[in-house]
């Protein structure tokens, strides 16, 4: 009697060991918020459909904590299966100290162009340890009521989009570019690095900066802080006190027209009750007259990679190889309008806004952020210095050659391939 | 007879030192021998003696940015005390008048911004002087100087002054209420035989009331002083760890935070970091070794 109790017992106790060993469960971790529902409503019931026995848990925690949260778990071996990725160095420590797997055999990771990848490989290319989720693309939204009233249009060329900014300010009603300076960061991001690829031409010109071949002083990185300094006149007025979610505000209260932006800016403009009544139009930064390609920062964002220390890595290889789907990729680019997924399968945004920035990709070569990939290792830190010189050049403080060249010898002072000559 | 070893007076004075040594000393030579060391590729740390030191003086990444920081913070003291400590004293000295009438009122207004959050403080300063929605543009055009009207905290040349006057506005009472203390203090006798022998009002604050106030005067400057070199939260709430326009409001306190903590993608830096914590103690340790053998061993005692 006891006996069989007993049994019994342990029968049960192996019969539930077996079942969780055939469904698996995993568990992800992230620093993303504000995804929680969408991971627990959308995504994860999409994936029980075809998986229905692998059981997974979404457990962000706040993003300011992520880095040493996931640090202190990875060390103490209680980290989740699967690890949401910060784009290069961050992601290449954890993977340069045995934390990540690498994914090069994952079927799926074909879907992936190289520069989708780049953020989440080794230096050399060879080794790939997270499968890119999402990218922010940077273009310029507009405000299509005031472009309705002056009867204006989409600029073609570079020197067509100054000309439309002399005529709003012309106008007099509103002003013609609402970004401000005193957070320092959208001078470079969404000032430099926005128009700049036109100007480096994209990857050739940031392959060259990393072999040491081009500087940010010469041809193409002076050539953009020209482009730069040229907005000077035509940002609001005060830009060099307006912090970042100021110009936001005064944007979707419709007191300028064009808004320099990050897809990211999408969600804010959206938003039911501090989003913009008005209607929303966008273009990618416009080429220099003459120049046919044109050139988009397309910045990797995202990724999601595999815990070496999992104890279900099955489960969690079926959970990414399915992150690499066009499915995936449909399902998380609407879920987030915004961000946009990296695969090169082709997908339909119920957004127009976000459709149209994800449009650009067919038109135009993708590139991400010169200072993101190896350049910003050292002392002093390059991206650090964009954001100081650009916010210094739209304040008028410094010349677009002499931008390039503080930054310039910012590299050359720790950067061997641009200490050469 | 000897005397027995008065063990009561170290009884006594265990607590005191044992808390001060556990919560003050201990930290503070320790942040002192991290800032020996230097990390090494791969991982740990290295002893490398004043080498961090020499690094922050002498290297043409780190040596700009100290003296910046520094003299930017020599800037912000000397505000300090040519602006706050004057109002102070002025605000303590009509308050301790007799012409001046519900002064319970006035001392509580003044006093108050002393008690709010300085991230507080940051944030309405930062609404009042925002150029698209702040009010004071209206308030320049209203008394007809609205051609003045500047992005005050976004220029090189404006914003670390601005700062410095915020700075002085919440903080203005406390120097008010350690002059009132010391006003206060003093027996009506002597104002009042002043007054008797035809002294002015003038007179009688400059030749009675603040010769007898002086120490007091020392110690509001070396609380300045130290509060001033050890700021940090007000630049951080209004301009950020990178202290803009182009590190114009940078003092030692954010360049500290900086390189302690890392910024964006720079990485932090704590043996860099304990180097210019240590530079801060020696500048404070420095003035406050000044104000004890300058100036309160001259103080005359005066038996009132």
């Amino acid at each position: 009697m006891k006996a069989s109790r007993l049994g019994s017992a342990l029968l049960a106790a192996s019969l539930v060991s077996l079942s969780s060993a055939q469904s698996g469960s995993l568990t992800i971790e992230s620093w993303r918020n504000d995804d929680l529902t969408i991971w627990q409503e959308t995504l994860i019931p999409a994936f029980n459909e075809q998986y229905p026995d692998i059981a997974v848990t979404f457990t962000p925690s706040a993003p300011a904590e992520y880095n040493a949260a996931l640090n202190a778990k990875l060390e103490a071996g209680s980290a989740g299966d699967l690890i949401t990725c910060r784009p290069f160095d961050l992601s290449l420590d954890l993977f340069n100290d045995g934390h990540l797997e690498s994914l090069n055999d994952l079927p799926g990771m074909e879907n992936f162009s190289d520069v989708a990848k780049v953020a989440w490989s080794t230096d050399d290319g060879s080794e790939t340890f997270c499968v890119p989720m999402a990218s922010v693309i940077h273009g310029f939204i507009y405000n299509a009521d005031i472009f309705n009233e002056l009867g204006l249009e989409e600029p073609e060329t570079y020197e067509d989009f100054l000309a439309l900014l002399q005529t709003i300010r012309e106008g007099g009603a509103y002003e013609p570019l609402v970004m401000g300076t005193a957070d320092q960061w959208e001078g470079a991001t969404m000032g430099y690095q926005n128009i700049g690829p036109n100007y480096w031409q994209g990857e050739a010109g940031r392959q060259a900066l990393i072999d040491g071949t081009e500087g940010y002083n010469t041809d193409g990185f002076v050539a953009a802080f020209e482009a730069l300094a040229a907005w000077q006149p035509y940002l609001l007025n005060g830009y060099e006190a307006t912090a970042y979610p100021d110009a936001q505000a005064f944007f979707t209260l419709g007191g300028g027209a064009i808004y320099p932006a990050g897809s990211w800016d999408i969600s804010v403009f959206r938003s039911p009750t501090q989003g913009a009544v008005f209607e929303l139009g966008a273009f990618p930064p416009p080429p220099p007259a003459g120049q046919e390609t044109c050139y988009i920062s397309d910045h990797t964002d995202i990724g999601m990679g595999l815990n070496a220390a999992s104890e279900n890595k099955e489960a969690a290889r079926v959970f990414l190889e399915w992150m690499t789907t066009p499915e995936f990729a449909e399902l998380y680019a609407n879920a987030l309008p915004g961000f946009f997924p990296l695969s090169d399968a082709p997908v339909e945004l119920e957004d127009p806004l976000a459709q149209e920035f994800l449009s650009w990709r067919e038109d135009c070569e993708s590139t991400i952020r010169s200072s993101y990939q190896i350049l910003s290792r050292g002392e002093p830190n390059n991206e650090n210095q964009l954001w100081n010189v650009s916010a210094r050049l739209l304040n008028g403080e410094i010349s677009a050659q002499e931008a390039g060249d503080i930054v310039q010898e910012g590299l050359e002072a720790w950067y061997e391939p641009q200490q050469g000559d | 007879m000897k005397r027995r070893f008065p063990v009561h007076i170290l009884v006594f004075l265990a607590p005191a030192v044992l808390i001060y040594s556990i919560f003050m000393i201990y930290p503070l030579l320790d942040s002192l021998r991290f800032s020996l060391f230097a990390p090494v590729e791969g991982g740990g740390l290295r002893f490398v003696g004043l080498g961090n030191y020499q690094t922050l003086l002498n290297s043409p990444q780190w040596a700009p940015q100290l003296w910046n920081a520094l003299s930017n913070n020599f800037v912000f003291f000397f505000i300090h005390m040519l602006v706050q400590n004057p109002i102070g004293l002025l605000l303590a000295a009509l308050l301790s008048s007799r012409l001046v009438r519900s002064k319970a009122v006035y001392r509580a207004l003044i006093f108050t911004p002393t008690v709010l959050s300085v991230v507080l403080v940051g944030f309405i300063w930062r609404m009042i002087l925002s150029p698209l929605w702040g009010i004071s543009g209206d308030f320049l055009n209203l008394i007809g100087l609205g051609s003045l009207d500047q992005p005050w905290l976004g220029q090189e040349s404006t914003a670390l002054v601005t700062l410095a006057l915020v700075s002085v506005w919440q903080n203005v009472g406390i120097p008010m209420m350690l002059f009132l203390a010391a006003l206060i203090g003093i027996p009506d006798e002597l104002l009042e035989a002043a007054r008797v022998d035809g002294a002015t009002a003038w007179k009688v604050f400059w030749r009675i009331q603040f010769p007898l106030i002086l120490p007091t005067v020392g110690v509001v400057a070396v609380l300045t002083f130290v509060g001033n070199f050890n700021a940090f939260d007000l630049i951080y709430s209004t301009q950020k760890a990178i202290a803009g326009p182009n590190f114009s409001t940078d003092i030692m306190g954010t360049f500290f935070f900086r390189t302690f903590f890392g910024f964006q993608l720079q990485p932090g830096n704590p043996t860099m970091g304990a180097a210019i914590a240590g530079v801060m103690l020696l500048v404070i340790l420095t003035g406050v070794l000044m104000y004890f053998f300058g100036y309160q061993r001259r103080l005359q005692r005066i038996e009132l």
